[in-house]
C-alpha cells in the first residue's frame, strides 16, 4: 500500500435484509485530497459514507485507514485515530453555549473524563483555545449563545468547529452545504478549502457546484456501485454519469 | 488576548458554574438549608425527613434522566433494594446507622452496575422497558427471600447509635443526621453535573451520536452515571429505612418508580433544585390528604396531567425560563 492513500476501502458491501445497498464498492483517497462523493437520490452515498466512519457495520469489504485495518472498529475509536465525521443534520450540541460546544471536543485532550468529583473549572484552561476556534469560524460574537439558537449556518460552522478542535488528520463530511443559503454556502466553501490545506477530506455532496470548485477527485455512486472516478471534467463528461442523474430524474 | 481574557473569565449566565458554583445557587442551598434547620421545631421530624429522603431520591434519578438523558422507569429497585439491605445490617448485623446506610448505598451501586450494563445497551423505551423488567425481578426477590420478611418486610428496625456513640432514638437527633447525610448528597450530585464528568453526560444528553464521532466511548459514561445514580437513589432507601425503622415491598414496589419521575417532572427535569420542590409537593399531598384514601393517587394523576399539559418544564423548570438562569 502506497504512503500516500489516506483510506481504503475494498470489496464494500452493506445487505439490509434482502436489500443491496452499498455492493462491492472500492474507493481510495489520497492523503491531502479533497474528496467528494456524488451520485442520484438512493444511490447509497449515505450508507456508504455511514460504513466508512463506521457508524455501520459492513456485511462485506475491509476498510483501512493509514493501512490499518479498522473494519471490526466501534466508531469513537476510529475517531480517536484521528478519522472524524460530521452529520447532515446539523450536530452540535443544543442546550450547551457554542463555547462548551467547541471545548468539549478539547475536552478530549485529557484523555477520558470520568472524574465526577472534580470541578468543571479545571476546563477553564480550554477557553481561551476554543474561543481562537470560534474566532477561526467568525462565532466569536456567538460565545455564550446556546448552540440551539443558532441560525442554521451558524450552526454549521460551530460544527466545524468543534470538529477542528480535534486536530483530525482526515475530516468525513456529511453534505456539509444541505440547507444552506448562497451566502452561508460560500463562507462554508471558502472554509473548507482553507480547513483543507494539511487535511484530507471526503464529502458527500449534492451541490454539484460547490463539488466542481471544492474537489481533487470525485466518485459517481449509482444503485450502491461505483459509476465513474476522476476530477470533475471527467465525470462530468462521463455518458454513465449523465444517464444515472438525468435517467434517475435527479433535481 | 489580554482583551478577550475578561469575558471568558467571568461566569456566564447562559452556563452555569464555569467559574464555580454561581451567587444564585450559593444562596439557594443556603436557604434550603435554614429551612431545613427551623423546620423541625415547626414541623413533624419525621415527615421533614420522608421529604429529604425523598428530595435525595428524586435528585438522584434526575441525575440519570435530566443530565445523563436516559430514562429509568425501575429507580424503586435500588430505593427499595437499599432500605432493605440497610435495614438488615442495622438490625441483624446491628451495624450502627452510618454504616448500614453506607452498606445500602454500596448494595445499590452494585445492583446499578449489574443491571446497567445490560440496560444501557438498548436506547429511549426499550431501555426504560428493561430497567422496568429487572426492578420487577427485584421486586419479586424481594417478596420471595426469606431475609425481606416477605409482606411483612423488616420491621422495628433499631435507629442505633451514630458512630456507636450519639442515640438515634429522639427524632430531633436523627433528623439532623438525616439532614447532614441528604445535604452531602445533594452537593455531591451538584459537584457531579458541574464536572468534567458533567460536561460529557449533558454532551451524551444532547446529541450521543456526534459525541461518539468526537470519539467518546458513551457507553461507559452512561454506564457509570447510571451507577452514581442507582447509589445515591440508594443512600436515600436506605436512610429512609432507619428513620421509619422499617423497609418493605411500597419502596421496591413499580409505583415508587413511577413517583420519583412524577416528583421530577413536576419540579423540572434537568434543574438542579426542581426535584427537592417535586418530591416535598408530592410528599405533602400524600400525608395531609391521606385521609382521603384513594383520592390521592388521582390528585397525583391529576397533576401529572397539568403538569404535562401545561407546564413541560416543571414548576423550577418554568421559573428558570422567566428569569432566565439555569436553576
Amino acid at each position: 500500500m502506497s504512503e500516500d492513500i489516506i483510506l481504503q476501502a475494498s470489496g464494500l458491501t452493506k445487505e439490509f435484509k434482502g436489500f443491496v445497498a452499498v455492493s462491492n464498492v472500492d474507493l481510495t483517497v489520497r492523503r491531502g485530497t479533497i474528496h467528494a462523493l456524488i451520485g442520484p437520490n438512493g444511490a447509497g452515498k449515505t450508507t456508504c459514507f455511514n460504513l466508512l466512519t463506521k457508524f455501520l457495520q459492513p456485511t462485506g469489504g475491509v476498510i483501512r485507514y493509514n493501512g490499518q485495518d479498522i473494519t471490526a472498529m466501534q466508531p469513537a475509536d476510529i475517531a480517536r485515530l484521528g478519522l472524524v465525521r460530521s452529520f447532515q443534520i446539523s450536530a452540535v450540541f443544543p442546550k450547551m453555549s457554542a463555547l462548551e460546544n467547541v471545548r468539549i471536543a478539547l475536552q478530549r485532550r485529557r484523555g477520558d473524563s470520568f472524574d465526577f468529583w472534580r470541578s468543571e473549572k479545571v476546563l477553564a484552561g480550554l477557553n481561551h483555545e476554543a474561543a481562537a476556534l470560534l474566532e477561526d469560524v467568525g462565532l466569536t460574537d456567538f460565545s455564550a449563545t446556546l448552540a440551539g439558537e443558532l441560525p442554521y449556518g451558524r450552526k454549521r460552522a460551530l460544527e466545524i468547529a468543534t470538529t477542528l478542535a480535534l486536530d483530525p488528520e482526515m475530516l468525513l463530511l456529511d453534505e456539509p452545504m444541505a440547507g444552506m443559503t448562497q451566502e452561508d454556502i460560500d463562507r462554508i466553501s471558502s472554509l473548507i478549502r482553507r480547513i483543507s490545506a494539511n487535511r484530507t477530506i471526503f464529502m458527500v455532496e449534492h451541490n454539484l457546484s460547490v463539488v466542481a470548485s471544492l474537489s481533487d477527485r470525485i466518485t459517481v455512486l449509482a444503485r450502491g456501485e461505483v459509476l465513474a472516478e476522476g476530477d470533475y471534467a471527467t465525470v462530468s463528461k462521463d455518458s454513465r454519469v449523465i444517464d444515472a442523474y438525468i435517467g434517475v430524474g435527479h433535481g | 488576548m489580554a482583551t478577550q481574557a475578561s469575558p471568558l473569565d467571568t461566569p456566564r449566565a447562559a452556563s452555569p458554574g464555569t467559574a464555580g458554583m454561581p451567587v444564585l445557587h450559593m444562596v439557594i442551598f443556603a436557604g434550603l438549608l435554614v429551612l431545613g434547620l427551623i423546620a423541625p421545631y415547626v414541623l413533624y421530624p419525621v415527615f421533614v425527613m420522608k421529604v429529604l429522603c425523598f428530595a435525595l431520591f428524586a435528585c438522584a434519578f434526575n441525575l440519570l434522566l435530566g443530565f445523563g438523558g436516559l430514562l429509568s422507569f425501575g429507580h424503586a429497585a435500588y430505593f427499595g433494594g437499599a432500605s432493605y439491605v440497610s435495614a438488615h445490617a442495622a438490625k441483624i448485623w446491628g451495624l450502627s446507622p452510618e454504616l448500614a446506610i453506607l452498606a445500602g448505598t454500596g448494595a445499590a451501586a452494585v445492583l446499578g452496575l449489574a443491571i446497567g450494563s445490560l440496560a444501557i445497551r438498548r436506547q429511549g423505551i426499550y431501555f426504560a422497558m428493561v430497567t422496568l423488567a429487572f426492578a420487577q425481578m427485584v421486586f419479586f426477590f424481594s417478596v420471595q427471600a426469606p431475609f425481606t420478611g416477605g409482606e411483612d418486610g423488616i420491621q422495628s428496625v433499631p435507629r442505633g447509635h451514630l458512630f456507636g456513640l450519639i442515640s438515634m432514638a429522639p427524632d430531633r437527633n436523627l433528623y439532623f443526621f438525616v439532614l447532614a447525610v441528604v445535604s452531602i448528597g445533594l452537593l455531591v450530585i451538584y459537584r457531579i453535573i458541574h464536572s468534567p464528568f458533567g460536561q460529557v453526560l449533558k454532551g451524551i444528553r444532547d446529541n450521543e451520536p456526534r459525541m461518539i464521532s468526537l470519539g467518546y466511548r458513551t457507553r461507559r459514561y452512561k454506564l457509570a452515571v447510571f451507577v452514581l445514580s442507582a447509589a445515591l437513589a440508594g443512600t436515600a432507601g436506605a436512610t429512609k429505612a432507619i428513620v421509619f425503622q422499617l423497609a418493605s415491598l411500597t419502596d421496591v414496589y413499580w409505583t415508587m418508580s413511577g413517583e420519583v419521575v412524577l416528583m421530577t417532572l413536576l419540579g423540572g427535569m434537568g434543574t438542579v433544585f426542581g426535584p427537592i420542590l417535586g418530591a416535598a409537593v408530592i410528599v405533602t399531598m400524600q400525608n395531609y390528604l391521606a385521609t382521603f384514601g384513594d383520592w390521592v393517587t388521582i390528585g397525583q394523576g391529576i397533576i401529572f396531567v397539568v403538569a404535562v399539559m401545561l407546564f413541560r418544564e416543571g414548576i423550577v423548570g418554568v421559573l428558570a425560563r422567566i428569569i432566565k438562569r439555569p436553576l
